[in-house]
């Protein structure tokens, strides 16, 4: 190991690094502080940081709105639906293409990486217009269709990085010892995979619980999720910062939870394996 | 029963061709290793025969049967890799017993069985241990396990001693051949080594670019290599190959002799030339000599020689033991 | 390197994926580019007819693209400056043995899990608000006038709250390359004498190229598409001064209801991300074979 740390430059460090922190997550404070807040405090100037009257009213208030309750719903059923049907389509894809390749699985990962940076925008038209001819619009099954296809490329390029680090020998050894290929995938690599495809259904669910543009776009009331219902608070003024507070923190809490448990696997599946 | 066929096998991947048509007869319990320079095509023989991969031509017979489309789990074979290939999620005891469970063995059976190769294996401690939890030698021991509970018709090895430390490697070598023996299994032993091969086999292939060099047993291949590249390839130190007028005066292209077949003299001899290195090693020493117009030959000499490096030397080889090679490589019989 | 049993199992697995995958983008795809050939309004259904490039003539005349246009690249150009730049400073800080330093962590990276509409909320009501916003506040403490961020600066609003969102991911992901740094190659630096600066200069700014044009790629992949946050926040205005590609196309299509021209504009956007996407496909690609 490299020379002792002088006491000096860690408390440098060690200050400017909690200053720093402090300052990028002061927003995230902020709001949680404000939810906290009567709607007269939150609106006051000058602001109040801690000595103010804690009240947990506007969670109360946020939960038993029904249409609070009714959006978190359709949150966890567009994250949790779109995650399922990317790892059923992107399992199979993902071991084929670690364990079978052929000349050409390059190219076809490069590919759905592509398919990836269509902007949205160019073709939210047909798709606007599909979904309307054919009553998606606003509702679960379309929108987790969207999320899936969305998030396909990045859930086959995570679980192929993470396939690929499993050795062939082991499934060998499976195919050798006398397994199918169904019995090879159940008893031999999802066992050795469950890491890699844990985060990938954290990053699934983080992308897709965050996903605002299909969202906004594509549900009004029956299907929107919090994105949309944390949206349709832009524009009342003043009078609702704390339940928006309150509602926003109830919105990013748990995501914010899986995300911080997820870090490490984030950066290499946001990377499509490039950054490790 | 556990006879193994190769018939005019071929393999190519892409365009290029990696097994060049091969014939070869493995006898019901015979322990065959397939030794050659590294990119040979050893292991992919191997792969062929176990069923990893797909021939390209020829047929592959066990038993009188063509398993050449047989998936690799009903050729009734059992593989031992090099990196010993684990489960690394199972107890040593479910990695032994993995085969008979997806063979649908009763778990009493299995138990039965598992414990019973346990313990010819000295693993009946380990038993409940993740193979994380074990030494090199030990995982090596769990994978020979996981081979022999399943009673195949023959094992494959492919360079299981490759990841041991030299020490253990001797040991685990005659663990494998005494194992081997008790059970009367076939085996088809890859290895780089040649030393492996010398010690263990009761028949050596040697292999080079895809194709068989020379079939025989070990002494056969010492004694009598069919060409060059097996006479080079077979013997520690390498065998002395010597082409040009040396070679001339034995009616031959190219003799071979093998450094202990090179008596050594201070003051008269065949070859005169001057100790480069000498290495002493108790019971032998080897002596780097440069001979001009011949090259480097290696000498062994059995016991201490007290030559130090420059000093002058004759060598003289045993004529009686000289191989003689014709233009193409091909050994000429007297 | 498997049989033949395996490679025809291979295929069949990934076909779903493959088959799904380029309906998805062929379709609509296709769909934009037909729309963008015709007359086509949703307020006057059924009067469609081919008018050829008509519509990418309105669209690229129009001065409204050009301001989007330069919106968009403003906006991305701005963004990414932010990150990087501010990336490599935390991360560098974060690589540094401070007390804590995971929870330090955790709350440099936390905005990343915001959802877009959140933060454009919180950053526009409690923070920029002219009157009760936090900013004001700070600036009166200052005597200085409180800015009204949305009239005065909307667009510099803008950058600042997406470049809080993707801050973290930049530091995540440099943080992440800068712990790969060789810690011999630091020793041996050291052992060179190497003053600091030249140090960063000389060896872990080249460690760090990589990454970082990965978070520039990746980054404008995302940033050339951002909606949520001018959506809740400006709706695109005062007048086009938060307008960008994305929004606008949006505005075209279902505000004003022109089909036709708002595909033109779609396939313009597509045209955009594609030429950044031709870089990073083939440094992904580049390091698939490494």
């Amino acid at each position: 190991m490299a020379r002792r740390i002088t006491t000096t430059r860690r408390i440098t460090v060690t200050a400017a690094g909690w200053l720093v922190g402090f300052l990028i997550f002061f927003p995230i404070l902020w709001m949680v502080l404000t939810s906290f807040k009567t709607e007269l405090d939150a609106f006051s100037t000058p602001p109040q940081f801690l000595f103010f009257h804690w009240t947990t009213e506007n969670y109360a208030i946020v939960q038993t709105r029904s249409d609070y309750v009714h959006h978190a719903m359709n949150s966890i059923i567009l994250a949790l639906g779109s995650t399922l049907v990317c790892l059923v389509v992107g399992i199979p894809a993902a071991w084929s293409m670690a364990f079978a390749p052929t000349e050409r699985t390059r190219q076809t990962l490069l590919w759905m990486l592509s398919t990836k940076m269509m902007p949205a925008v160019g073709v939210l038209i047909p798709i606007y217009l599909l979904f309307r001819d054919t009553g998606l619009l606003d509702t679960h099954v379309g929108l987790i269709f969207i999320e899936f296809m969305a998030n396909l490329p990045i859930v086959i390029w995570m679980l192929y990085t993470y396939f690929k680090e499993i050795p062939k020998d082991i499934l060998e050894a499976a195919r050798m010892d006398g397994a199918t290929i169904g019995k090879e995938l159940v008893f031999v690599l999802a066992p050795m995979a469950v890491p890699g495809i844990a985060s990938t259904v954290l990053l699934n669910i983080i992308l897709a619980w965050n996903e605002a543009f299909w969202t906004l776009n594509l549900t009004t009331v029956s299907a929107a999720p919090l994105t949309a219902f944390i949206a349709s608070y832009s524009s009342p003024e003043g009078l609702f910062w704390a339940k928006l507070s309150a509602a926003s923190t109830l919105a990013i809490a748990p995501i914010l939870v899986l995300g911080w448990f997820s870090q490490k696997q984030l950066v290499r599946g946001l990377t499509f394996g490039a950054v490790k | 029963m556990g006879k193994i066929e190769l018939v005019g096998v071929e393999k190519t991947f892409g365009h290029v061709g990696v097994i060049k048509g091969v014939d070869l007869q493995v006898e019901d319990g015979e322990f065959v290793v397939f030794v050659g320079p590294s990119g040979c095509g050893k292991s992919t023989l191997l792969r062929l025969i176990a069923g990893l991969e797909d021939t390209t031509g020829g047929r592959i017979l066990i038993d009188g049967v063509d398993v050449s489309d047989t998936p690799p789990a009903k050729r009734g074979l059992s593989m031992v890799f090099q990196s010993y290939a684990l489960y690394p999620h199972m107890s040593v005891r479910s990695n032994i017993g993995f085969g008979l469970r997806m063979a649908g063995v009763p778990k009493e059976e299995r138990n039965r069985k598992v414990e019973a190769a346990a313990a010819v294996l000295n693993l009946t401690a380990y038993l409940d241990r993740r193979p994380g939890q074990l030494s090199g030698g030990q995982r090596q021991r769990v994978a020979i396990g996981r081979a022999i509970v399943r009673e195949p018709k023959a094992f494959l090895f492919d360079e299981p001693l490759s990841n041991l430390d030299a020490a253990l490697r001797v040991n685990m070598r005659l663990e494998i051949a005494r194992l081997q023996n008790s059970l009367g299994t076939t085996a088809i032993y890859v290895t780089h080594d040649q030393i492996e091969a010398m010690t263990l086999a009761d028949k050596i292939v040697v292999l080079n670019a895809g194709k068989i060099e020379q079939v025989g047993s070990p002494l056969e291949l010492y004694d009598h290599p069919a060409n060059l590249f097996v006479a080079g390839f077979i013997g520690s130190p390498k065998m002395n190959l010597v082409s040009g007028a040396a070679a001339r005066k034995h009616g031959a292209a190219t003799i071979g002799v093998r450094p202990e077949h090179v008596s050594t003299s201070p003051t008269i001899g065949e070859w005169e030339g001057v100790v480069s290195v000498a290495e002493h090693v108790g019971s032998d020493t080897f002596l780097y000599v440069t001979v001009p117009d011949i090259g480097d030959i290696t000498v062994r000499a059995v016991g201490e020689l007290a030559l130090k490096p420059g000093a002058k030397v004759f060598l003289t080889p045993d004529i009686s033991r000289i191989h003689r090679f014709d233009r193409d490589g091909n050994a000429v019989r007297n | 390197m498997a049989t033949r049993q395996t490679h025809i199992l291979g295929r069949i697995l990934v076909a779903p994926s493959i088959v799904l995958l380029f309906l998805w983008m062929i379709v609509p795809l296709g769909m934009t580019i037909w729309f963008s050939l015709l007359r086509y309004s949703l307020l006057d259904p059924g009067s469609e007819s081919f008018v050829g490039l008509l519509n990418y003539q309105y669209f690229l005349t129009d001065p409204a693209f050009f301001t989007a246009l330069a919106n968009t690249l403003v906006l991305v150009g701005a963004v990414l400056a932010i990150t990087v730049v501010g990336g490599v400073l935390i991360a560098l800080l974060m690589d540094q043995p401070i007390f804590g330093r995971g929870i330090v962590r955790l709350m440099v990276i936390a905005p990343f899990f915001v959802m877009p509409t959140v933060s454009a909320l919180v950053w526009k009501n409690l923070l920029m608000h002219p009157v009760s916003g936090l900013f004001a506040w700070v600036s009166k403490l200052f005597g200085l006038t409180p800015v009204d961020w949305f009239t005065d600066y909307p667009l510099l609003a803008i950058i600042l709250i997406v470049s809080w969102q993707w801050l973290p991911f930049a530091t995540l992901i440099l943080l992440t390359a800068l712990q790969s740094f060789d810690e011999e190659q630091k020793e041996a630096a050291q052992m060179d004498g190497t003053p600091p600066l030249a140090f960063f200069f000389l060896m872990i700014l080249p460690h760090l190229a990589r990454a970082i044009t990965v978070v520039i790629l990746i980054e404008t992949i995302f940033l050339l598409s951002v909606f949520a946050e001018i959506l809740v926040t400006t709706g695109g205005g005062p007048g086009l001064a938060t307008t960008n590609i994305a929004f606008l196309v949006y505005a075209q299509a279902l505000l004003q209801y022109d089909i036709g021209g708002a595909s033109a504009g779609g396939i313009v956007a597509v045209v955009l991300a594609n030429i950044v996407a031709i870089f990073l496909v083939r440094l992904v690609g580049k390091n698939l074979d490494a």
